[in-house]
């Protein structure tokens, strides 16, 4: 990013990021943790405080912007995308921050989120996926499990889920992670990586809500579970998963299989190393989710799931501004307001 | 070329008062040799098939109108299917052109020389034709087939039946005459039917003794990389002239002299055209990057079309995926310092609406263009109508009054446009602009100005702390209760702001009941004050005081202005005023109406302006509404304001 960076002495600290605004989740809500963790990256970042800027659209994870003390703007439902990308073609040197929901993003704006992806303006996209409307106070979302009993679906649910990274690659996204609100450093490093990396970073993160839909992800997060159930991607490491490790995805052809390192003997480097640019592969790990390939469950990805730099919609439209004047120059105003044909009355 | 013609001929001044229609051409021959009339103003109506082009032809022969001199008023007139079946009613595309030696303020009512392509385009375009008018008909276009298409009975050729007896036909193989013109080009059947309209382009400029020098240099310019196809262009052009100039039928000319204009450069200038150099001029008056978010929507597409043509001079378009996308990306542009502006019409004005809210919430400069089209729903696309302004006034959920300019004709497009974006800079606000498919797409000369004489647009970001102790308050406001405009990436000024309700002068969240009532009392108020910046209405026509007033708003300005000129001439007791802000309304408009016994309001609506007129000042006023998807005629006009003052 063309940010500058600040000087050593006025050293931002996390206190520098609070705003005044009291803070009005509900308690044990897993924004909470989503704020602190943001909060204690950007200091880090090395961009002036007034370069940020956090655009929201509605429901709980929307309220994020008044909580942080940088530019912010609390929007109307599913709009934020749209709203960011203005701000980003207006000045491509502020770091946008995205903050959206399951349904703000994926519901009410899933065409915007659609093509902000394609797109591929430099900004960072966080939807906190909570598999629920709280802010109405419990209905199913577009994320929400089929079958979802909510006070609008009393019988369940009977609508599939997205899959919201899938989504995300099958509409061109050119950064795809996934991390979740109860493991504060691998949070931290992925919002390091979204800032870092040149494109829509899109980052859902699995946020609980303690009221409407409470456990929703306790499988990834619980030690008992965690290591079953939650694979880690790493560029260039094998995937590897299970309690004690022992656990690893080979693929044959494209079809991923789960083996059992220890008692089959297998080298680590048979296993499937992860791939970050693999556009193929991504596609794949991204449908660790409800495809059962085999018949086989897999655990679900965290981590980069996919990230290939490409060019950015601001930069691109910078660039052709530049060109085009280089080549042509800037038209007077007195000769636009002529045009080419004109006559005169005496 | 072809001037040393001109020697052989006679020129014959018509009387004044004949001037509106042309007499049989007759009456005024001399001898054989081909005599030229004098005319004060003509109406020409061409009309094809969609993909005659008749729009590209009707340009043309306007651009060269303007360029000698004439004033002028166009009205293109085309179906919204880009091809509809070939030779069918549905797809007849017209363009009407109306110049004249006087000041021109309509396309004109009814037409004096019709160019029928096919027999579709004479039946839906006869009706208003002046009786004696001109007909060119395309004998290629009356066909059994095409007369099938067009619904004539079978059997019955209009061009054979003695029907069009009223008027003067010529009939003219105009795709055989091609076809023989390009016999030898090399070209293929379809490239060669494709340059049928340069003949009858060249004909027209033959009758009206138009130069062809500028298509000419158009044809050159527009193929400059198909030299072939230039050639062929130019060679047919130059073939329906010789033609008008060769066949004996054609024994009449017709001269429109230039226009008695106020002096000064002139260009021709269609309304959309304005609007986009409005934008590009405020811009640059504002020193401010200029964003425009937009989905394409007819009949607004071209100002997009326009400002992407201006990426040399940093203009950032951006084709958003939608028409809420196109207005929030606005505001995000807005938001972070750029003049910004969203263009639409009606069913994109519909979807705007809830972040047209936002925006007046978080009061910031944001220019909404609506080139109204007839509705509701898909409605007619192509076809004009003034019924978006109750929307523009109310459609916003909550109270969220906002300034509503209206354009009055197409250069007039440029100087609201200027002037919505000053206000929406000055006063930190939406400001709603509504044209419609009339001004949109016709066109008329302009006398441009220079940048110099373009009033300033005063623009000013915060860049440090406003309140006591350094402490930022976005929403302090002054003396015309406007806030300050804050750039994100400014030092020591980060806060928030959002859709929802704010504590006075701080912009944090507020839900405390009096607040409210006071904040959007304070909104309200900060709209009314914008009438200390606009104009005084004046009186248009007529004078102050009379017993009819015509009010109108927006595009009706030219059919009222001819029709009451008209009225005032014939010894009536009529004025006339058009309104171009709308909220807020001028501040003596009470003043203006306490002159007249009656006021009447026409409208292409049910009767809009005269809700709004009622309820602000409770005059009786009248209205007289058309919703046909046309513009008002001068006659309808005239008749209204006759039968009132009887």
């Amino acid at each position: 990013m063309a940010e500058a960076t600040i000087e050593q002495d006025n050293k931002l600290t996390s206190k520098d990021f609070s705003s005044s605004q009291e803070v009005k989740w509900c308690p044990g809500c897993g924004d909470y943790s989503i704020l602190k963790q943001v909060q204690t990256v950007f200091p880090n970042l090395g961009i002036p405080r007034e370069n940020f800027v956090f655009i929201s659209g509605i429901g709980c994870s929307s309220r994020f912007t008044y909580y942080m003390d940088t530019y912010g703007m609390h929007s109307i439902h599913g709009r934020a995308a749209a709203i960011a990308s203005g701000v980003k073609a207006a000045n491509p040197d502020l770091s946008v921050w995205i903050i959206s929901g399951d349904g703000d993003a994926l519901s009410i704006g899933g065409n915007h989120f659609i093509h902000l992806m394609r797109k591929n303006f430099n900004l960072n996209y966080l939807v906190f996926n909570n598999q629920i409307y709280s802010l109405t106070k419990g209905q199913y979302s577009p994320t929400s499990e089929k079958g979802k009993i909510t006070k609008s679906t009393p019988y369940g649910s009977v609508e599939e889920p997205f899959n919201p990274s899938e989504l995300a690659l099958g509409a061109k996204a050119s950064f795809v992670s996934r991390t979740l609100d109860r493991d504060p450093k691998h949070m931290q490093a992925i919002l390091k990586r979204a800032h870092e990396f040149k494109g829509t970073s899109f980052v859902e993160v699995y946020q609980n809500c303690p009221v409407f839909n409470d456990e929703a992800f306790f499988a990834f997060s619980d030690k008992e579970t965690k290591k079953e159930e939650a694979l880690f991607l790493e560029h260039g490491k094998p995937l590897i998963f299970g309690q004690n490790d022992e656990k690893g995805i080979i693929l044959e052809g494209l079809i991923p299989k789960i083996v059992n390192i220890k008692e089959n003997n297998i080298s680590l480097n048979d296993l499937w190393i992860h791939d970050e640019k693999d556009k193929t592969k991504a596609n794949l790990i991204s449908r660790f989710f409800d495809t059962l390939f085999e018949g086989e469950h897999f655990p679900r990805p965290f981590g980069v799931i996919y990230a290939d730099e490409r060019p950015v919609y601001d930069e691109e439209m910078t660039r052709q501004i530049n060109d085009v004047n280089a080549k042509k120059g800037k038209t007077s105003l007195n000769k636009i307001l002529s045009g080419d044909k004109t006559w005169q009355i005496a | 070329m072809h001037w040393f013609k001109f020697l052989n001929q006679q020129i014959i001044r018509l009387p004044i008062n004949m001037n509106y229609t042309m007499e049989k051409a007759a009456n005024m021959i001399v001898d054989n040799s081909t005599i030229t009339k004098e005319a004060e103003s003509i109406v020409v109506r061409f009309s094809g098939d969609s993909g005659d082009g008749m729009q590209l032809t009707g340009m043309q022969f306007t651009e060269t109108a303007a360029l000698l001199g004439n004033d002028l008023s166009t009205f293109p007139d085309y179906p919204s299917e880009i091809r509809a079946p070939i030779g069918t009613i549905a797809g007849v595309s017209g363009f009407q052109v109306h110049f004249g030696s006087k000041e021109i303020f309509t396309p004109g009512d009814e037409y004096d020389v019709l160019v029928a392509m096919n027999a579709a385009a004479l039946k839906v375009d006869l009706p208003r034709l002046k009786k004696g008018g001109v007909i060119v008909a395309n004998i290629a276009g009356f066909d059994k087939k095409n007369l099938g298409l067009a619904q004539y009975p079978a059997g019955v050729n209009p061009l054979e039946d003695g029907s069009l007896e009223d008027y003067t036909v010529h009939k003219v193989d105009i795709t055989k005459h091609t076809k023989d013109c390009l016999s030898a080009s090399g070209l293929g059947t379809k490239e060669i039917e494709r340059s049928k309209n340069m003949f009858v382009l060249g004909l027209l400029f033959w009758m009206f003794d138009k130069s062809m020098n500028s298509t000419v240099k158009f044809i050159e310019e527009k193929f400059s990389k198909k030299p072939e196809i230039a050639e062929a262009n130019i060679k047919t052009l130059n073939a329906g002239w010789d033609y008008g100039d060769n066949t004996e039928i054609f024994n009449t000319r017709y001269r429109v002299n230039p226009a008695k204009l106020p002096k000064g450069i002139y260009r021709n200038i269609t309304g959309n055209h304005a609007a986009a150099i409005g934008l590009i001029a405020a811009a640059e008056k504002s020193g401010l990057p200029l964003f425009l978010g937009s989905y394409p929507i007819t009949p607004a597409t071209d100002i997009l079309h326009e400002l992407s043509k201006y990426k040399a001079n940093g203009v950032k378009t951006f084709q958003a995926e939608d028409e809420i996308a196109a207005i929030c990306s606005a505001i995000g542009a807005s938001y972070a310092g750029n003049l910004a502006v969203t263009t639409t019409s009606g069913p994109g004005m519909a979807l705007k609406t809830e972040a047209l809210g936002l925006a007046t919430m978080l009061e910031i400069p944001l220019v909404v263009i609506n080139v109204q089209r007839g509705g509701p729903s898909t409605g007619l696309p192509t076809k004009t109508e003034q019924a978006d302004l109750l929307m523009a006034m109310f459609s916003r959920h909550g109270e969220a009054p906002l300034p509503i300019l209206a354009a009055t004709s197409p250069s007039d497009c440029f100087e609201m446009v200027y002037e919505a974006c000053r206000i929406a800079v000055e006063h930190m606000t939406p400001v709603i602009l509504l044209s419609d498919g009339y001004i949109a797409n016709g066109s008329e000369p302009w006398l441009f100005p220079t940048e110099d004489k373009l009033r300033p647009i005063t623009v000013s970001f915060l860049d440090k702390p406003n309140g006591e102790e350094g402490k930022l308050l976005p929403y302090k406001r002054n003396e015309k209760l406007v806030r300050p405009w804050i750039k994100p990436g400014t030092k020591d000024l980060e806060h928030r702001i959002g859709g929802l309700e704010k504590q006075d002068e701080t912009g944090n969240v507020s839900y405390d009941a009096l607040n409210h009532e006071k904040m959007v009392g304070i909104r309200a108020a900060k709209i009314e004050k914008i009438a200390d910046s606009i104009p005084l209405v004046i009186v248009d026509s007529g004078k102050e005081k009379a017993k009819l007033l015509v009010l109108g708003w927006g595009s009706t300005h030219g059919s009222i202005k001819t029709a009451v000129r008209e009225a005032i001439a014939e010894g009536h007791d009529v004025a006339h005023v058009q309104l171009r802000y709308i909220n807020p309304f001028p501040k003596n408009l009470a003043e203006i109406f306490k002159g007249y016994d009656k006021i009447l309001i026409p409208e292409m609506n049910s009767g809009q302006l005269l809700q709004l007129i009622r309820a602000k000042y409770l005059v009786p006023a009248l209205g007289l509404s058309k919703v046909q998807g046309q513009p008002f005629t001068t006659t309808e006009l005239k008749a209204k304001i006759v039968e009132l003052l009887k």
